[in-house]
C-alpha cells in the first residue's frame, strides 16, 4: 500500500427504517461508535469529522461528539443536498490528503419517515388575494403546478422521459422493470427498510405518483445513519494485519456540480456533472468500467436508474435500454447494479445515503455481504447525486493483503 | 387606462401576441427566464431581452397525479424546445394521459386566465397546447 492512499478503516450504516422513539443524534451516534469499532480505533485517534444533516438544524457533528466525544478536533457540518454523505466522507479524506491529520471520520444521519413528498408546492404568498409580482421571476403567485413541476418524482420522471426522447425505447414497462430489479435485490439486504419483492404488475398498478413513477418506483423516505473511518496509508501500515487486510482502498473520490447547460434552468441536468465525475473517477482509480463487479447509484427514482447507466459509462452512449434489457444489472449480470435494493427500497435518509452505499459495496469488497455477496468482487463503484447540483462518485478497491 | 391583466411571471409578455422572453447574454447567446448577475455560461455580466419563439416540440414530460397540498392534479408537466431555447411549462388543451401526450409532439403557446385578484386585476397564465 502506497503511503498517500486513502483507505476505508471502518464502516457502518444502521438498518434504514422507521424510528419513531430515537432522534438523529441517537442514530448518528449508533453509526458512529460501530463504525469506530468496525476500524478498531477510538475518538482519540481520529484528528478531523464532518458531519451531515441536510433536514436538520446546524451544528449536528459537535451534538454528535457529545454522545460518543469530545476531544477538540475540527468538525466540519456539511450540506450538499443528497450528496451530503459523500460530501463529509471526502472531506474528511481532503484533510488527510492534506497532511492535517491521518485519521477521519464522516458521518450522516436523516430523519424522513413520513415526511412526504419533496420539492414543489409552497405557501400561498398572500393572505389575500392580490396578484403581486415577486422575487427573481416576477411571479405573481406560486408556479409549482403552473409552470411544470419542482417536486422529485416529476423533476426525474423528465430526467429519464428525456432519454427516451433522445435514444427511444424508454417506455413506462422498461422504467417499471428497473424497479422489479431493486425490489428484488432488496430481498436479500436485512437492512433495507423494504425488502419486499414486488412483481412488474403490482410495480405498475401501485399509485401513480408522477407518471412514469409509480410509488415504488419512488426512493423511500426513512430513517437512518451511516458513519465511516478513513486513514491514510502511512497511519494503516502501522495497524494490525487484520485491520489491513479488512481495509478498503478509496481508489478515487470525486465531487462535482453542475456546468452550465442550456436546459439546466428549466430541468437539472443531472447527467452532465456524473459523466464528468465518471471519467475523472476511472482516470484518478486506473479502472474502467468493464473493472467493476458491482456498482451502487443514486435511483432516486426507476427513471434516474437508467440514465445513470450512461453517465457512468456501464453501457454505450445510447445504449442503457439495451444495456438494462440484457439482464445485466441484475445480481447475477455481468454489471450488477443496486443490490443493496437501491434507494427505492433500502431507502433514502438523504445524508447517511452517500455512505451507506460505500458501505454496501465495502461489505462485498470484505467478502462479508452473506447471502447478498457479489462473490469475488474486487473493484466496486458507489455514486450519489444531490440536486442543483452535486455528484460524489467514489472508486472502492479490496485490499492486496 | 387601467391595468387590468397582469402575467404570472415576468417574462411572459402580454398584448396581441402573447410570447416569452429571456435576457439573452451579450457575449455568448446564454438565455434566462431570470435576471442574473452575470452569466453563468460566460461570466459577462451585459444582457439584453429576446422573444422565444411560440412554438416548440415536447422534449420531456411527466404526468403529476401527486403533488403538494394546494397543487391541482393532474397536470402534465414538460420541457418544450423552442427553438433551440428550452421553456420549462404545462401542457395545456391536451388530456393528462399518456395516451394523449407523446415526446416530441408539436406545441404552441397560449395563455389562459388564472382569475381576478381581490381588486379586480386578472392573472394570465401559459402553457403549451398541440399545435
Amino acid at each position: 500500500m502506497a503511503t498517500d492512499d486513502i483507505y476505508i478503516l471502518g464502516i457502518y450504516m444502521t438498518k434504514f427504517g422507521k424510528y419513531p422513539d430515537r432522534d438523529t443524534v441517537d442514530l448518528a451516534s449508533e453509526a458512529v461508535i460501530a463504525a469506530l469499532a468496525d476500524a478498531q480505533v477510538t475518538m482519540k485517534d481520529i484528528g478531523v469529522m464532518a458531519a451531515g444533516c441536510l433536514m436538520g438544524q446546524g451544528g449536528i457533528g459537535q451534538m454528535i461528539q457529545k454522545q460518543v466525544g469530545q476531544t477538540g478536533i475540527p468538525v466540519y457540518n456539511v450540506s450538499n443536498a443528497c450528496a451530503t454523505g459523500a460530501t463529509a466522507l471526502r472531506t474528511a479524506i481532503m484533510a488527510i490528503k492534506a497532511g492535517e491529520c491521518d485519521m477521519g471520520l464522516a458521518v450522516g444521519v436523516e430523519k424522513l419517515a413520513g415526511v412526504g413528498l419533496l420539492g414543489g408546492g409552497g405557501t400561498p404568498k398572500s393572505k389575500n388575494k392580490e396578484w403581486t409580482p415577486s422575487g427573481r421571476f416576477g411571479s405573481v403567485t406560486n408556479v409549482d403546478g403552473l409552470i411544470g413541476t419542482a417536486a422529485m418524482p416529476g423533476t426525474f420522471a423528465q430526467v429519464g422521459m428525456e432519454y427516451g426522447h433522445k435514444y427511444g425505447g424508454a417506455t413506462f414497462e422498461l422504467f417499471a422493470k428497473i424497479s422489479e430489479k431493486n425490489h428484488a435485490h432488496s430481498t436479500l439486504n436485512p437492512l433495507a427498510a423494504y425488502t419486499k419483492r414486488m412483481s412488474l404488475d403490482e410495480i405498475m398498478n401501485d399509485i401513480m405518483i408522477s407518471y412514469p413513477n409509480t410509488r415504488p418506483m419512488c426512493s423511500a423516505n426513512c430513517d437512518g445513519a451511516a458513519a465511516a473511518v478513513v486513514v491514510s496509508g502511512a497511519k494503516l501500515k502501522t495497524l494490525s494485519l487484520e485491520q489491513q487486510r479488512r481495509a478498503i482502498k478509496v481508489s478515487a473520490s470525486i465531487l462535482t456540480s453542475d456546468p452550465y447547460q442550456e436546459a439546466c434552468q428549466v430541468l437539472p441536468d443531472v447527467n452532465t456533472l456524473t459523466r464528468i465525475a465518471a471519467k475523472q473517477a476511472y482516470e484518478q482509480a486506473g479502472v474502467s468500467p468493464s473493472d467493476l463487479n458491482l456498482v451502487e447509484l443514486h435511483d432516486c427514482f426507476a427513471t434516474a436508474e437508467l440514465v445513470h447507466y450512461d453517465n457512468l459509462m456501464l453501457c454505450e452512449e445510447g445504449g442503457a435500454v439495451d444495456f438494462f434489457n440484457s439482464g445485466a444489472t441484475w445480481r447475477d449480470g455481468s454489471m450488477p447494479v443496486n443490490v443493496s435494493g437501491g434507494l427505492e427500497s433500502k431507502g433514502h435518509p438523504i445524508a447517511a445515503t452517500g455512505i451507506a452505499n460505500i458501505w454496501e459495496v465495502c461489505h462485498h469488497l470484505r467478502g462479508e455481504a452473506g447471502p447478498r455477496q457479489i462473490e469475488g468482487a474486487k473493484v466496486g463503484l458507489a455514486h450519489v447525486i444531490g440536486l442543483g447540483s452535486a455528484c460524489g462518485i467514489h472508486i472502492l478497491e479490496k485490499s492486496a493483503l | 387606462m387601467t391595468i387590468t391583466q397582469v402575467p404570472l411571471v415576468d417574462y411572459l409578455v402580454l398584448g396581441d401576441s402573447p410570447h416569452l422572453i429571456a435576457n439573452e447574454c451579450t457575449k455568448c447567446g446564454a438565455r434566462y427566464f431570470d435576471r442574473r448577475n452575470a452569466c453563468a455560461s460566460c461570466f459577462a455580466v451585459d444582457f439584453k431581452k429576446v422573444a422565444i419563439s411560440n412554438d416548440g416540440i415536447v422534449r420531456s414530460f411527466t404526468i403529476v397525479t401527486f403533488a403538494a397540498p394546494g397543487v391541482p392534479v393532474p397536470f402534465t408537466a414538460a420541457i418544450i424546445d423552442c427553438g433551440g431555447t428550452s421553456v420549462r411549462g404545462n401542457l395545456i388543451n391536451v388530456d393528462a394521459t399518456p395516451e394523449k401526450v407523446t415526446l416530441g409532439m408539436k406545441v404552441r403557446l397560449n395563455t389562459y386566465s388564472l382569475g381576478a385578484d381581490d381588486n379586480g386585476l386578472e392573472a394570465i397564465g401559459f402553457g403549451y397546447e398541440p399545435a
